[in-house]
């Protein structure tokens, strides 16, 4: 199965975190992802103060919803099941921070892909 | 840029919509893929199980906590994404807008971290 | 119990084996509980009509798969749906021919259900109703009347976990050694969450039948991970209660707390089991939290050989107890083996750690013991005020009836 991990942070806890020990946590749990799964899968995004909101017509200032944690970016894992999803989630370093969301994908054959 | 457009709705009226092919799409949205598609402006996209499906994990003092639902009870739910590449952002508002979920929900546009993750 | 009445529930338990065991074996493959229980629903409700009075068919699996089949092939024909159920029923047709011709029987996936069914992404309360319902066949109305839950609702939360089950890739697995006990332990939670809600103190509020249901899953469970010393620990629990159902209330039906019953009305041969059992699980490694609980109940049922009960002894297990847990109903409840040993005072001490509580508040048990050891200390007014809100919290006429009778005893002294 194909699963979206979306990562929330709390982008203040992410701050105070020892910032040499986190980033190469981080590159060393990006390695082993892309080894495992072949090639890089996921994107971090710009912090919500950057998002704008698109309703109808209006146009507002981001983001969606105002919450301690905020999403900040995402990756994508094929597992046999929930529960080596549930794995990734827990070594990718921004468990510590803010929680990691899985969401199953929908298997659909899209044209661009 | 790279823009991630959120399709923010409610999940019951998505899941009940009509659809046309074996994709599971509604039309709505395979017209606007296709128009996507067209501008050559498509980078990726997913449409997501709904929250019910979801699970969500957070690690504290070591301790794994896995707990059953989305990371927050909102109104509306996240459904979906697209990944397009475009100028700048008012190129990015106006796809947004041509999306059927800015309709009846909400779509996020938030720009991707420009040096990759 | 009657030759006939044994037979049906010999017919029942045959029934219900071979029922959890085929949904078991359907949805570990498919990951469709809901489609697995479908195929076999009207064939499984046949046998619980048919075998009690005909008797157990000589291949039981069989016997409900060529049911089911035909019941399938009708509903085809009236409707061109179900090809999902079909599906399922020629998966297990052929696994059933191909272990027939080879002697054996189609292997037993139920733990890896059980499992799936206690996962952690599985909302708690949902776990123990859902073991029940895919392994032993019980009906969401059934489930409801022991959880308190209306049965609509009850069968609503149950289609939801079961598309969970299917649509978050929840796996039938058997967890890894290191995810083992902490995974374990929810089943066994669920297991006896469902027992629980078959033995409240007093009948009044229990459904005996649940507590029946969760033994006969606690034996299997022990029969399916024979080396897993907490499981053996859990069902000791059971069999220590259990043993004591009928000495629970007098002949006129008034409660009997434990320290006063009649020892001689306690089941010797399930206190038998469940001592062999307990001496098994203690052998080797670390007691958990099953195990100490059980071996508190071992060291009440000592009473009735030495006619005293080995406080010092409980109390000792419950420091263990609570050194793993936490739990404030465990210091509430290691306060009263206390005041066993060292005097009313010294539990009413023990039980101040927990008095700022809030669960404490509105927890029964809690105001029923510090009433008793208030009365004990010669505190009347404040005992008085205690047993007042205990008797508010019971929801069970007879502990109302008896606590109102301690009420009555403290007033007239």
């Amino acid at each position: 199965m194909r699963y979206m991990m979306l990562i929330h942070h709390d982008e203040a806890a992410l701050a105070a975190a020892p910032q040499k020990d986190l980033w190469a946590d981080y590159a060393a749990f990006n390695e082993a992802l892309s080894k495992a799964i072949g090639g890089s899968s996921g994107e971090r995004l710009e912090p919500g103060k950057n998002a704008t909101i698109v309703r109808s017509n209006d146009v507002l200032d981001g983001p969606y919803a105002d919450t301690k944690e905020q999403f900040a970016g995402y990756f994508f894992v094929e597992a046999a099941d929930l529960d080596e999803a549930v794995a990734w989630a827990k070594r990718c370093p921004s468990s510590r921070y803010g929680a990691i969301e899985i969401r199953p994908v929908v298997a659909q054959q899209a044209s661009w892909k | 840029m790279q823009y991630m457009l959120l399709i923010q709705g409610d999940e019951t009226k998505m899941n009940a919509a009509t659809v046309v092919d074996d994709t599971g799409m509604s039309a709505e949205y395979a017209a606007y893929n296709a128009a996507l598609m067209k501008a050559g402006v498509i980078r990726g996209g997913e449409r997501l199980k709904p929250t019910s499906a979801t699970t969500s994990v957070r690690v504290r003092d070591k301790k794994a906590i896995v707990l059953s639902g989305p990371y927050a009870e909102t109104q509306e739910q996240l459904g979906g994404f697209y990944i397009i590449d475009v100028p700048d952002l008012d190129e990015a508002i106006e796809w947004a807008k041509k999306c059927p979920a800015a309709q009846s929900g909400t779509v996020e546009v938030r720009p991707i971290w420009p040096t990759g993750r | 119990m009657s030759d006939t009445d044994e037979a049906a529930r010999i017919a029942e338990r045959v029934a219900r084996d071979s029922y959890g065991r085929l949904v078991a074996f359907l949805a570990a493959r498919t990951r469709d509980v809901a489609g697995a229980e479908d195929a076999l629903s009207e064939a499984f409700a046949a046998a619980l009509r048919m075998w009690p009075a005909d008797g157990v068919p000589d291949n039981p699996d069989a016997w409900l798969l060529t049911v089911a089949r035909r019941r399938q092939t009708d509903s085809i024909r009236r409707r061109q749906t179900r090809r999902a159920g079909e599906e399922h029923l020629m998966l297990i047709a052929d696994e059933l021919e191909a272990a027939a011709s080879e002697g054996r029987e189609i292997p037993d996936r139920r733990l890896a259900l059980m499992f799936a069914c206690a996962h952690p992404a599985i909302e708690r309360g949902m776990r123990a109703p859902l073991i029940l319902q895919t392994i032993l066949g019980m009906t969401a109305e059934d489930i409801s009347a022991a959880f308190l839950i209306p049965p609509a609702t009850m069968g609503q939360r149950l289609v939801r976990a079961k598309a969970r089950i299917q649509d978050a890739g929840i796996p039938f697995a058997v967890p890894e050694n290191e995810d083992l006990p902490e995974r374990l332990e929810a089943v066994l939670d669920a297991i006896y969450a469902a027992y629980t809600k078959g033995w409240s103190e007093v009948g009044d509020a229990g459904v005996p039948e649940m507590a029946g249901e969760a033994i006969w899953l606690g034996r299997l469970l022990v029969g399916l991970l024979p080396h897993e010393p907490e499981v053996k620990g859990m069902l000791a629990l059971m069999l220590y209660a259990e043993a004591r159902r009928n000495a629970r209330r007098d002949s006129t039906g008034a409660y009997v707390p434990l320290e006063q019953q009649d020892t001689s009305l306690w089941d010797d041969s399930q206190i038998g089991i469940a001592e062999t059992l307990l001496r098994e699980a203690n052998k080797g490694g670390p007691s958990g939290r099953y195990q100490l609980e059980a071996a508190i109940q071992s060291a009440h049922s000592a009473r009735r050989l030495a006619g005293v009960d080995n406080w010092a002894a409980i109390v000792a297990l419950y420091d263990h107890l609570l050194a793993r847990t936490h739990s404030p109903v465990v210091v509430l409840n290691r306060a009263v083996a206390l005041a066993e040993v060292e005097g009313a005072q010294a539990g009413l001490d023990a039980i101040d750690s927990i008095a700022a509580d809030k669960r404490m508040q509105t927890y029964q048990p809690y105001w029923a013991a510090r009433g008793h050891l208030l009365a004990r200390a010669g505190c009347k007014s404040e005992a008085r005020e205690a047993l007042t809100l205990a008797i508010g919290l019971s929801s069970d006429e007879a502990v109302r009836a008896y606590l109102r009778g301690k009420l009555a005893e403290l007033l007239d002294a």
